[in-house]
């Protein structure tokens, strides 16, 4: 387990919740739960659908306020519009009929926030295409976005989610309707990212397995509470079970590991079972 | 052909409703809301009836209106869906209201045709300049807001997360589209707001991979197709409307083809 990142900056921490309960339309998500995220640290966001990974994001970017507790972000408290941090939403399925240019689609974000007429000049281009660059996806980025596979929008959405140079990255199931090799590539640019620009990574995820080969720690969301930790602190059959609230086992084969209830692989049947508040895409590439 | 005043207060009207047309009908195909721009159009049925029975110009009631539903939809919009019964139900309603409308104002038939489908001949100076000056002041709203709007458009989670209000923008959007669906049923009517609104800005997006290009040739697409609708018209004498719909969908059906 490559760690590191986490060690030579382990002093600063890039998240930290203290005692917070998050409540989202009356129903608790996150019920009295404080961890630390040290800066530099690549941690893969598990659980069960509904646990709350993306409720614990837009907690992070200040669009939930927590009902209890603080949150506090590279240092500060939680706030909205933070430039520091980068976020990747799941992505849409209405992107796939999109027409637009890549490039164009991506530049959306170059003061987005602010009024006025989308022209980026030459800084907003240079940055664009740095960010681009970054994912390598320069030249994919003149095509049009419904002539690209899913795993190739994955990117730009990756190159937009680095404009502006974050701090800490938020990547919301960045593998949702990816096959097994294009999930494996996804995760070794966003390490390969993490690595070289020497910036904190949350990247959320229904399995656990792709992303093995590169997570420091792995947080784990379930029931309203959270275990964080390495892989083989947090992924055990008491922490687990205690998450899922009934009786998990823990099952290595090889290199991977599957989560066990009463002989399913609840991650399999997580993502089978689509129950989750959020849209997702028809399977693509 | 521009000898005749009635036909410099078309071309005048036609221009500037086309301009306005094509610019918001981009953002409006962009952000799947066509159908909201129609419903507005028969809400606006309602507001020019109900005008023309308490003896207020049919274009003031028609823009005070949409723009009240306009401001109300983007307040309601976000139950994403229920959204198609609820326009569908106001647009039957408004119409329904119109028609009641009408039932006591008893110059009824031509009043009723000329806002079902237009009248762009029957256009006067004073509405010239009406037309211009909302048609600029909702120009320079959409400018003012485009690039949030925008983002707001294509990446709405990740807007929000950088601090775009998503509802603000959905209001004042629909604010502008109120606005230029009232001008723009001075030109072809109630009934055919698409044609102007959405028939340009969808082939432009068919045809233009980029936001600014396909924003310019979408308002370009819609000044054409009404000038050569109204100069068509003119030697035709069919009714205007008519020949800019079939400009209109002649030019998506084409765009379909190329792209």
């Amino acid at each position: 387990m490559p760690s590191t990142a986490r060690s030579r900056n382990s002093r600063v921490s890039a998240i930290r919740l203290d005692d917070v309960s998050l409540a989202l339309g009356g129903r608790v998500i996150l019920d009295g739960v404080s961890l630390d995220i040290a800066a530099c640290e690549f941690v893969g966001v598990l659980g069960p659908n509904g646990a709350g990974k993306t409720t614990l994001f837009r907690a992070v970017l200040g669009l939930v306020p927590p009902s209890r507790g603080s949150v506090e972000v590279l240092g500060a408290p939680a706030r909205r519009g933070n430039p520091d941090i980068g976020y990747m939403p799941q992505s849409r399925a209405a992107l796939a009929q999109q027409r637009l240019r890549g490039w164009d689609y991506v530049a959306t974000i170059l003061n987005g926030h602010r009024p006025g007429l989308p022209l980026p000049g030459r800084a907003g281009r240079a940055e664009i295409d740095r960010a681009l660059d970054i994912v390598g996806a320069r030249a994919l980025a003149q095509r049009p976005l419904n002539e690209l596979s899913g795993g190739e929008r994955q990117r730009l959405l990756l190159a937009q989610a680095l404009v502006g140079r974050p701090r800490l990255l938020l990547l919301d199931e960045p593998l949702i309707n990816l096959d097994p090799n294009h999930q494996d590539t996804v995760v070794a640019l966003a390490r390969a990212i993490q690595v070289d620009l020497g910036i904190t990574v949350l990247f959320s995820a229904h399995e656990l397995n792709p992303l093995l080969p590169a997570i420091d720690r792995v947080l784990y969301l379930g029931h309203g509470k959270a275990a964080l930790g390495t892989v083989d602190e947090v992924i055990t059959g008491p922490v687990l079970s205690r998450l899922y609230g009934s009786e998990i086992d823990v099952v290595r084969l090889g290199d991977r590991i599957f989560v066990m209830s009463g002989g399913h692989d609840v991650q399999r049947d997580d993502h089978r079972h689509e129950d989750h508040p959020h849209h997702h895409p028809a399977a693509e590439d | 052909m521009l000898d005749y005043d009635f036909m410099r207060n078309a071309f005048a009207a036609a221009t500037i409703v086309a301009l306005l047309s094509g610019a918001v009908g981009y953002f409006l195909v962009l952000r799947g809301q066509t159908f909201a721009g129609h419903a507005l159009s028969h809400v606006g049925f309602t507001g020019a009836t109900g005008a023309s029975l308490v003896g207020i110009a049919p274009l003031w009631g028609l823009t005070l209106m949409t723009v009240a539903a306009g401001i109300g939809m983007g307040f309601v919009g976000e139950r994403l869906a229920q959204r198609d019964v609820a326009i569908g139900m106001v647009l039957a309603l408004s119409l329904g209201l119109g028609l009641l409308f009408l039932h006591f104002y008893t110059a009824a038939a031509t009043q009723a045709a000329a806002l079902l489908f237009g009248n762009v001949l029957a256009i006067d100076a004073t509405t010239v300049w009406t037309l211009f000056a909302l048609g600029l002041l909702c120009l320079a709203a959409l400018a003012a807001i485009s690039r949030p709007l925008l983002f707001a458009s294509l990446q709405p989670e990740l807007a929000e997360a950088k601090g775009v209000s998503l509802r603000f923008y959905a209001v004042a959007f629909l604010a502008i589209v109120a606005v230029a669906t009232a001008e723009c049923t001075t030109i072809v009517g109630v009934l055919l707001v698409f044609t102007l609104m959405v028939g340009p800005a969808a082939a432009a997006q068919r045809l233009v991979r980029g936001v600014l290009g396909g924003l310019c040739v979408a308002a370009a697409l819609a000044l054409a197709e009404a000038w050569f609708g109204l100069t068509l018209a003119f030697y035709t004498d069919w009714p205007t409307s008519f020949w800019i719909t079939a400009l209109s969908g002649a030019v998506y059906i084409v765009s379909l083809r190329i792209s």
